[in-house]
């Protein structure tokens, strides 16, 4: 199972150093979403709860990308088939793809929080950098896991680009609600330290969504 | 014990019928080549052998394992031609192929033995998709033999090859590979020389089943009309 | 060809009983509300809406978890009724769901002056919820082969299923340290609401009951026809080769299996 999914994943980076066909749009996406939230909201600083929820909305946004592109080349270049032909493990896909999207998200966040805090962020980072790493990656985890179950449910319908992003976004909400409030305290003015019902919840969100995707995949995969 | 045992099998589409009352005992060795129409059921049939697709009806044994419980004991001893490559376009030759060796735990090694075999070394560092069509098929013909398979499925294999290339892919899937092979063909002559048994599919459903000494061409091509 | 069996009368009066029970009940209910519960202190007449509110919203989530049980069936068994019946209880907790938002906002509009309110978890998270099951059926519409239909459509069924729960603790969690509950909740209630309350629930999951039953019924028919007619076609010799598919336009809502099939399910490798 393990070397499945050390296959699987160095293939997906391959291709993704290869190609750039995620990290960079994401990337750009997010820097550029940082700039249309300054002139829409007219705001040249912008600390706790509204810098929490600039910084989730574009993350999450900029991640709905990402989770379009996940499965692409499998769907049209019958990457499927030629995975569903060997005798492995076919979890191994679910977790070879979260963990790729994983990477992918931490790529992102380590250009969009540096570029957040330099074009909105009031307060410095400074000191609260690590527990936002650690409010990040907890969200991150719930976005790897339904952001690959939802890609892998949307790539082989007709409207692949809509229903991902319509899919995604209402399930991802409680890690907006549980993320955005528990940066907030780390964004303010005066520091604080993230309540711990909001690592709390986004730790249940992981868990429960990470035992379905897996429960489920193998019913995506086969036909 | 016969490579292959379908017993009225049957595969639908929604309410159509692509595949129904496919019955046929193929012993290991020999070469069973499927012809009919285009949509006759020709790829659903290899892709239910190929544990791809779940026969909705009927009992299916594939080297002695039925399908589909049993799928996972006999995936590792089946090989693939499909219509499509199933390669990354992004990846080049010797990427794809290691891939697909490390997913079947086959050794490095045998995918240079391939590469050389079929005359790609010089070309197995670029992206596949700045390969012409014949030599994407080569590669995929290597995907399809890498593991060793007892059981070989063919798609069109002849597809895209020129005859120089099809010279060089014929020890690996012709008859000279002395595998179980499963072949589409839409060449009535050609076919017939390597068939041991002929199937024709019309409409999802068997048209004709005998042993290839007992068809001519001339009824292998009724079907088409 | 097995042809398919007519519903047998068991099924057609067993859902006559039930619309029969839920209209009584309905009228009970309706009683009750308008002659015999109390009047609330606070929100006076309008708090009446509370007995068509909570209800509707109780039944629709009781709906979407009842769903995602049935869609774990379908997976697990590969029958196509359980799908069936997945999708109708799906579409009319969809429904029930849009009327919870429309009564939840008159509520609002009536006791707090907004035609919606951030501060009421529960009509926030059904906001969330429907927007969630409004992609149901674009989701099945948009796959073609109905085998991969039905079972991409369990996939999500299951998914939103266990999505609703941990939705609603979320969202409870992140207006409860705000603002106090503006729509009123259902504890502590005197025993004249509690009992005009329980009725009322009662009558609504009837309701849904019945409707659910009324929408599987005529699925099935229609499903006889088809099956009727395609019959009448072979034996009138239509062409072999004449693809029902494209005779029928894409569906988003599942047919039920081929003739042949109704009658017993195909044999099918366990899981």
């Amino acid at each position: 199972m393990r070397r499945t999914v050390a296959a699987l994943l160095r293939k997906e980076l391959l291709i993704e150093l290869r190609s750039w066909q995620s990290v960079p749009g994401m990337s750009l996406f997010a820097l550029t979403t940082f700039v249309v939230f300054h002139f829409a909201l007219n705001r040249s600083r912008v600390d706790g709860d509204l810098a929490a929820g600039i910084l989730w909305v574009t993350l999450l946004f900029a991640a709905i990308l990402g989770v379009n592109r996940l499965f692409v080349a499998d769907a049209e270049e019958g990457g499927f088939d030629g995975f569903l032909l060997a005798p492995v493990d076919r979890g191994a896909m679910l977790l070879a793809k979260a963990l790729a999207l994983l990477l992918y998200l931490v790529a992102l966040e380590l250009v969009a929080v540096p570029a957040f805090a330099l074009l909105l962020l009031g307060p410095t980072l400074g000191g609260t950098l690590p527990s936002l790493a650690g409010v990040l990656a907890l969200g991150d985890l719930g976005v790897a896991v339904i952001g690959t179950l939802v890609a892998a449910l949307a790539v082989r319908t007709r409207a692949r680009d809509l229903l991902g992003p319509l899919l995604a976004l209402p399930l991802m909400v409680p890690i907006v609600i549980a993320g955005s409030r528990a940066s907030s305290p780390l964004l303010a003015l005066r520091g604080g330290e993230p309540a711990a019902r909001w690592l709390a919840t986004l730790g249940l969100y992981d868990l429960l969504f990470g035992l379905i995707a897996y429960a489920l995949f193998d019913f995506l995969l086969e036909d | 014990m016969p490579a292959l045992q379908l017993e009225g099998l049957a595969r639908r589409y929604g309410e159509r019928e692509a595949l129904s009352g496919v019955s046929l005992s193929l012993s290991a060795g020999q070469s069973l080549v499927v012809f009919g129409p285009n949509g006759a059921g020709k790829s659903t049939l290899l892709r239910v052998l190929a544990t791809l697709l779940r026969p909705h009806e009927g009992s299916v044994r594939v080297l002695g394992k039925s399908l589909p419980e049993e799928a996972c004991a006999v995936r590792g001893r089946i090989g693939l031609l499909a219509h499509e490559p199933l390669l990354y376009r992004d990846l080049t030759a010797r990427e794809n192929l290691r891939f697909h060796a490390r997913l079947h735990g086959v050794a490095l090694e045998r995918v240079e033995k391939l590469l050389e075999l079929l005359r790609l070394e010089h070309r197995c560092g670029e992206p596949l998709r700045t390969l012409s069509r014949g030599m994407v098929q080569r590669v995929a013909v290597a995907r399809a033999v890498l593991h060793e398979p007892e059981l070989l499925l063919l798609d069109e294999p002849r597809a895209n090859l020129d005859p120089a290339a099809s010279e060089l892919v014929d020890p690996l899937i012709g008859v000279g590979a002395r595998r179980t092979r499963v072949i589409t063909s839409h060449d009535p002559a050609r076919g017939l020389a390597e068939a041991d048994m002929v199937l024709g599919l019309r409409g999802g459903k068997p048209a004709l089943l005998r042993a290839a000494g007992e068809v001519s061409a001339a009824e292998i091509a009724g079907l088409y009309r | 060809m097995h042809s398919s069996s007519p519903s047998s009368p068991a099924v057609g009066s067993g859902l006559r009983a039930l619309s029969i029970a839920a209209a009584a009940v309905m009228a009970v209910a309706l009683r009750l509300v308008f002659f015999y519960a109390p009047l609330d202190a606070d929100q006076g007449f309008l708090q009446k809406i509370f007995y068509l509110h909570v209800p509707l919203a109780i039944v629709a989530l009781c709906g979407f978890v009842a769903a995602a049980l049935m869609a774990i069936m379908h997976l697990r068994t590969r029958d196509a009724r359980w799908d069936m019946r997945s999708y109708v209880a799906i579409h009319m907790s969809l429904i029930f769901a849009v009327a919870t938002l429309i009564t939840g906002s008159i509520w609002a509009r009536g006791s707090w002056g907004h035609w919606w309110v951030w501060s009421e978890p529960t009509l926030v998270s059904f906001l969330i919820v429907f927007l969630l099951y409004a992609t149901y059926q674009p989701l099945r519409f948009a796959i073609e082969d109905p085998d991969r239909q039905a079972r991409y459509a369990s996939v999500f069924a299951i998914t939103a299923g266990a999505f609703v729960p941990m939705n609603f603790i979320a969202v409870r969690l992140s207006t409860a340290y705000l603002h106090p509950r503006v729509l009123g909740s259902t504890s502590n209630l005197p025993p004249r609401m509690a009992l005009t309350f329980i009725v009322s629930l009662l009558a609504m999951a009837l309701l849904y009951a019945t409707l659910c039953g009324c929408e599987l019924t005529a699925k099935r028919t229609r499903a006889q026809l088809r099956a009727l007619r395609r019959l009448a076609d072979a034996r009138a010799g239509a062409g072999e080769d004449g693809d029902p598919q494209s005779r029928r336009s894409r569906s988003a809502a599942p047919s039920m299996p081929a003739a042949g099939t109704l009658a017993a399910p195909a044999p099918r490798g366990g899981l």
